[in-house]
């Protein structure tokens, strides 16, 4: 019993890596908002697992917490945003996607070399998906690298929180409550300044391309 | 070789050569359907393939004698590839014959005989045909062999039928490196059988066309025999994939009497797969073909992260 | 018949080729001699270098000293396994390229047939002695007699500029890869002065040392054998030489480099890092996946193949970096598989490299042409030719069930089963190296589709290939061997493992063939049928008779009715050979997808251009990025040089001068 529901856990783990893939290659800015939710929805999965077998009460709760926010809210205000900012269809050039995901896998088999050592001491149930969600943090990060409109860059760093999540449940088995309220609460909130603040910036430049922003500097 | 392995043996030909054309028209009609038009029916390819093989077939006058050899060889190659596939039991005595890379290379001769026969006449499309099939093949192939690399890392074999028993032997166990070769064998798949995103099997629109471009010039019997080779391709993929992700219900060698349930299985477990391809295909529009070297890398990349994934994991 | 050892025929043969080479300088210019009588006895002589080589492998070492050179240093010369399955390669390849040579030079522009054939004789023999020689002076003697002898040969049409630029080329970067192996010797030996290979085995290197060792071995090595990025001569002399001399280059001569390095990795040195596999791995990686991608854009048929050559080189240098990695950690049975599957893909690639060599040959006979752009449709009217080379290019593909297939299927099983590498970063890496070579082997199909299609099928491009001719009766004979070879191997893999077996011994202690052929002849299995096998001659069986069948059910049931008629083509009223892809139209795609390989300069057409003509011209980054700059910078530095040149008597007496005090300086000190 055991045994599977580890492997359930590293299904879960290893389809918000499919995912952390799947936004590292996406043109469209809807699509990309789709697929954060679906990550969403998987991280809400393994923490409920995860509670379920160490009968952790509070990871529980702190699963329905994701999922209001993270599927339900968040979502609903990027779509929102992203119509009010009539950018909805908007499609990204990227640099060659190929090169891109051998990038990726380059920082995957780094993540899970520099996982493997600290997974083996660790007891806990899941501990192989420490290198995943180590893996999902570095790929979110080359996704807000390589992007250069700012809504997927929120989306980057809202995937980072995910994975970041993914990696205290799993290795820690969820921070205390009150911590994952003041995130989860961090989170919205910085989600709102950002909406504010790419508004601003359109009107500053017509455009939400964030390579403007480099103008400001100065001379 | 027992007789049960003989038979067993004989049973999967023969019934991949009955079921591949019924598994086409599955499909087509699926697809029909779903876009709202009534549709010739399941049978419609048998009817096909007796009509193309009545008619006497015509060749263009220079064509040399490795065209008119294609057809066989190629057929040749998809019956050997549905033979060593276990579709409903795993004792088959074929199957030492070729392991998973083996297999792939099968599949590449096939491929390498079409594109060959495709350039014989020497026509602006054939030539075309020939050029785009070996694009696609040269990243469907390494692509398809990681997926096969993935699943034999797990059972620390390539034979195809140690891996299904494999798989099929572990109590309900859930591999995640097997969920990311999934995506990337589905994708493949798309890719090798001329399917939508990639190609359209039903357009001889020249922007377009893959495989029809490579057997524009081929009439008669000779393109009965390539579409039924295509058809048993696609059963051949859909079997590998079956064996490979849902391997239940496949006969194994200390039972032959399983046989009996592996063929209900197998068909129920077909008309599902049919109906999802035809539903994938009418949800996904065509892709330019400078995006299917990406679409396809992404594939190979993919199947590769599911190596990864299985160190990481150990499973 | 006397009982001789297998060195003594060896030593013979040497001594009838270099006889054969004599006696057509004698002949000068009887070309009916040289051609018909001479080159089939150098090619008998190849077949009795197999025989002994054949009956030498898996027994003792045997050793001989020749009294020759200067006094004091004998020649040393040892034939042991290793030696004997490389001699057992150049006999039987030579062989075939022998006779067919016999049927290839023309009488016409160039050097004499008969210098032709000294030159090739001496070049078959010191390769030979390069295999045997056992000490570094015998070794350089050889390794340097083969350079010279091939540079004559690569510039049989000196008349050509390029032909002598080529050569230039070749000669330089094979004289500074000789530098490379040279020092490597001066520190193999560690200051013991003495330079026989049996002092070198006995002495103990620092890791230091012996990784110093390492990489000058490889660097000498690999600038003959074309690896990354000392390859920019291959594409050059390849083509320049005439092809039974290209054929003997890119199936053998490039051999000897991969022999010297597995001598001197697993032979003379006994430290094991693991870095050196792990080196040698991604370098013959890179070149394996440079060289193959280069070979789908190329438009001139032999530089296609010797860019096909590099991407095997790659691949057999990436083999040995695996089988290095398995020995450092001692998994002796791991790293016999991987030799295995190295030393197989040595034969093979031997055999249908050189039979693709000469069937261009052929072809350049036939047309005049090597030009892919001006080819094609020559099925038609060079059948045996065409029929022979589709064997080559099954092989050369890695198509079952051909001889390319098998050693790459070897060495796909080589990097699968690497359970548990103490490294964790190796053990990740090795999996992702095996999805990579199944890429490479595929973009080895592309290559060779795009070869043999743009040449063989299709209409002609140009009216006179109406014309063409078959080969001749020596061509064909030449070509039938290596292509027999090339499929008696691929079907019956069994027998030649078993010959490496008594290698891998020889090198690691343990061979993996007699354990993994034993269960049943049929079947190629490494460890068990359960975990992995093929049998192509079942695989071979299995399609024929699926063919067959279908044949004769759709003759019988149906009828087999057939009619000629113009090609339909979509319906488009009229077309011409043109409107068939060109060797640039058929590698465009590889070209757009990997567009940062090349260098490239396009010519494109405006709308308004009358004649429009659109030309792309593909290069290589190494020769801008490395090579110009070096060529550079050596420039720059003769020419400060060269201000002493002064051209006045008392200041070249005023060098010799301030030298002298200098000296005077040193010794009072």
């Amino acid at each position: 019993m055991n045994a599977l529901i580890s492997q359930l856990i590293n299904l879960f783990a290893s389809v918000i890596l499919i995912l952390a893939f799947a936004m590292l290659s996406q043109r469209r800015i809807v699509n990309l908002i789709h697929l954060y939710t679906w990550q969403g929805l998987a991280v809400v999965g393994s923490t409920t697992v995860v509670a379920y077998v160490t009968h952790q009460h509070h990871l529980f709760y702190s699963a329905g917490l994701t999922f209001l926010l993270k599927v339900i809210l968040i979502p609903y205000f990027l779509h929102r945003l992203i119509n009010r900012l009539n950018v909805r269809w908007d499609i990204e050039t990227l640099f060659n996607i190929p090169t891109l995901m051998i990038i990726g896998i380059v920082l995957v088999v780094f993540a899970f070399n520099v996982a493997l050592p600290i997974s083996k001491f660790s007891d806990t149930i899941a501990h192989g998906t420490l290198g995943i969600a180590l893996a999902c943090i570095l790929l979110s990060f080359l996704m807000m690298i390589t992007r250069a409109k700012a809504v997927p860059q929120v989306i980057g760093f809202l995937a980072m929180e995910n994975a970041l999540f993914l990696a205290a449940t799993s290795a820690t088995y969820g921070m205390p409550m009150v911590v994952e309220l003041g995130i989860a609460l961090d989170v919205l909130v910085g989600i709102l300044i950002l909406g504010v603040f790419m508004f601003q910036i359109r009107e500053q430049f017509d455009s939400l391309d964030i390579r403007h922003l480099e103008k400001l500097k100065e001379d | 070789m027992s007789l049960s392995g003989f038979l067993s043996q004989l049973l999967a030909i023969v019934l991949s050569l009955l079921l591949a054309p019924l598994l086409m028209g599955w499909v087509n009609q699926w697809r029909c359907w779903l876009q709202n038009r009534s549709g010739p029916g399941v049978l419609q390819p048998y009817r096909m393939l007796h009509k193309l093989f009545h008619k006497e077939s015509v060749v263009a006058e220079h064509a040399s004698s490795l065209f008119r050899m294609a057809p066989y060889i190629v057929f040749g190659c998809m019956v050997l590839a549905c033979a060593i596939i276990p579709t409903l039991s795993t004792d088959l005595p074929l199957s030492p014959a070729a392991d998973a890379i083996a297999l792939v290379g099968l599949f590449a001769v096939a491929r390498v005989f079409i594109s060959l026969a495709a350039m014989d006449i020497g026509t602006a499309f054939g030539t075309l045909g020939a050029r785009r099939e070996m694009l696609i093949g040269f990243l469907a192939e390494p692509a398809l062999l990681s997926v096969l690399f993935t699943a034999s890392l797990i059972s620390n074999s390539t034979a195809l039928t140690s891996i299904v028993e494999y798989l099929a032997h572990k109590d309900f166990a859930i591999y995640p490196s097997l969920a990311f070769a999934g995506i990337a064998f589905t994708m493949v798949s798309f890719a090798e059988n001329a399917r939508v995103p990639v190609d359209n099997p039903a357009t001889h629109l020249e922007l377009t066309m893959i495989h029809e471009a490579l057997i524009l010039e081929y009439s008669g019997r000779h393109l009965a025999l390539i579409e039924w080779a295509s058809a048993l391709k696609l059963f051949a993929y859909s079997c590998m994939g079956l064996a490979l992700f849902f391997p239940w219900g496949i006969a194994e060698a200390e039972a032959p009497l399983a046989l009996i349930f592996a063929i209900p299985a197998l068909v129920f477990k077909l008309a599902i797969g049919g109906f999802l391809l035809a539903l994938i295909e009418t949800l996904s529009a065509k892709m330019r073909i400078f995006r299917v070297p990406e679409f396809l890398a992404s594939a190979f990349l993919l199947a590769v992260i599911g190596m990864l994934v299985h160190f990481l994991l150990g499973a | 018949m006397l009982n001789w050892l297998s060195i003594d025929v060896v030593l013979l043969v040497i001594t009838i080729w270099l006889g054969i080479g004599v006696a057509g300088v004698i002949a000068l210019r009887q070309f009916g001699f040289v051609a018909r009588v001479l080159f089939p006895l150098g090619g008998m002589c190849c077949l009795a270098l197999a025989w002994a080589a054949l009956q030498m492998i898996g027994s003792t070492p045997e050793i001989a000293v020749l009294p020759l050179g200067l006094p004091q240093l004998p020649f040393h010369l040892r034939l042991d396994s290793l030696a004997a399955f490389f001699l057992l390669v150049i006999g039987a390849v030579g062989a075939g390229i022998s006779i067919f040579a016999a049927g290839y030079f023309r009488k016409g522009a160039g050097t004499p047939p008969g210098l032709l054939c000294l030159e090739y004789h001496v070049f078959l023999a010191s390769m030979v002695l390069v295999i045997l020689a056992d000490d570094a002076y015998a070794f350089m003697v050889a390794w340097e007699t083969m350079a010279l002898s091939s540079f004559f040969l690569v510039t049989a049409n000196h008349k050509l500029p390029e032909v002598q630029e080529a050569g230039f080329l070749y000669l330089l970067i094979a004289h500074v890869g000789a530098i490379g192996i040279l020092l490597c010797f001066g520190v193999l030996q560690a200051n013991s002065g003495d330079y026989t290979f049996a002092n070198m085995r006995i002495q103990s290197l620092s890791p230091f040392w012996a990784s110093t060792a390492f990489i000058l071995a490889l660097f000498g090595f690999g600038a003959k054998a074309g690896m990354l990025p000392l390859h920019v001569w291959l594409p050059e002399a390849h083509p320049a030489a005439p092809s039974p001399v290209s054929a003997l280059m890119s199936g053998i001569m490039l051999k000897t480099a991969i022999y010297g390095l597995l001598r001197i990795s697993f032979d003379l040195l006994h430290v094991d890092v693991w870095w050196w596999g792990g080196l040698l791995l991604a370098l013959g990686l890179a070149t394996a996946l440079f060289g193959v991608v280069f070979a789908t854009v190329q438009t001139d048929m032999k530089r296609l193949l010797a860019y096909s050559s590099i991407e095997n080189i790659g691949l057999l240098l990436a083999g040995i970096g695996l089988a290095l990695i398995f020995h450092a950690y001692n998994m002796s049975a791991l790293t016999a598989l991987a030799l295995t599957a190295v030393l197989y893909h040595v034969v093979s690639h031997a055999f249908f490299k050189s039979l693709l060599f000469l069937g261009t040959g052929a072809v350049l006979h036939a047309t005049g042409e090597r030009n892919l752009g001006r080819l094609g449709g020559l099925i038609r009217y060079m059948p045996w030719v065409a029929w022979l080379m589709l064997i080559g290019v099954f092989a050369s593909s890695g198509l079952p069930p051909f001889s390319g297939f098998v050693s790459e299927w070897l060495l796909l099983q080589s990097f699968l089963f690497t359970p548990g590498l103490p490294d964790s970063f190796l053990n990740m890496f090795i999996p992702i190296v095996a999805a990579v070579i199944a890429l490479i082997a595929a973009l080895a199909g592309y290559a060779m589709v795009k070869f043999f299609g743009v040449i063989f099928l299709g209409q002609p491009r140009e009216e006179k290939l109406k014309e063409a001719h078959d080969a001749g009766l020596w061509e064909k004979i030449g070509m039938l061997w290596l292509a027999a070879w090339c499929i008696a191997l691929g079907l019956f893999p069994n027998f030649l493992i078993h010959l490496i077996d008594s290698v891998t011994v020889s090198l690691v202690g343990v061979g993996f063939g007699r354990h993994a052929t034993e269960s049943s002849w049929l079947f190629l299995a490494p460890w068990s049928i359960k975990r992995a096998s093929f049998a192509p001659l079942l695989f071979l069986l299995g399609v024929t008779i699926g063919c067959l069948v279908a044949f004769a059910l759709v003759r019988i049931l149906y009828h087999g009715r057939l009619r000629r008629s113009p090609p339909w083509d979509c319906g488009h009223p009229w077309q011409t050979a043109r409107m068939q892809d060109t060797a640039e139209g058929f590698g465009q795609p590889i070209r757009q997808v990997f567009e940062p390989f090349f260098r490239m300069r396009r010519h494109l057409p405006t709308p308004m251009d009358r004649d429009p003509s659109y030309k792309v011209e593909v290069s290589d980054h190494f020769w801008y990025g490395l090579y110009l700059p070096i060529s550079r910078l050596i420039e720059f530095l003769a020419a400060l040089v060269g201000r002493l040149q002064q051209g006045r008597i008392s200041i070249y007496l005023l060098y010799s001068f301030l030298t002298l005090l200098f000296m005077l300086f040193l010794v009072q000190r």
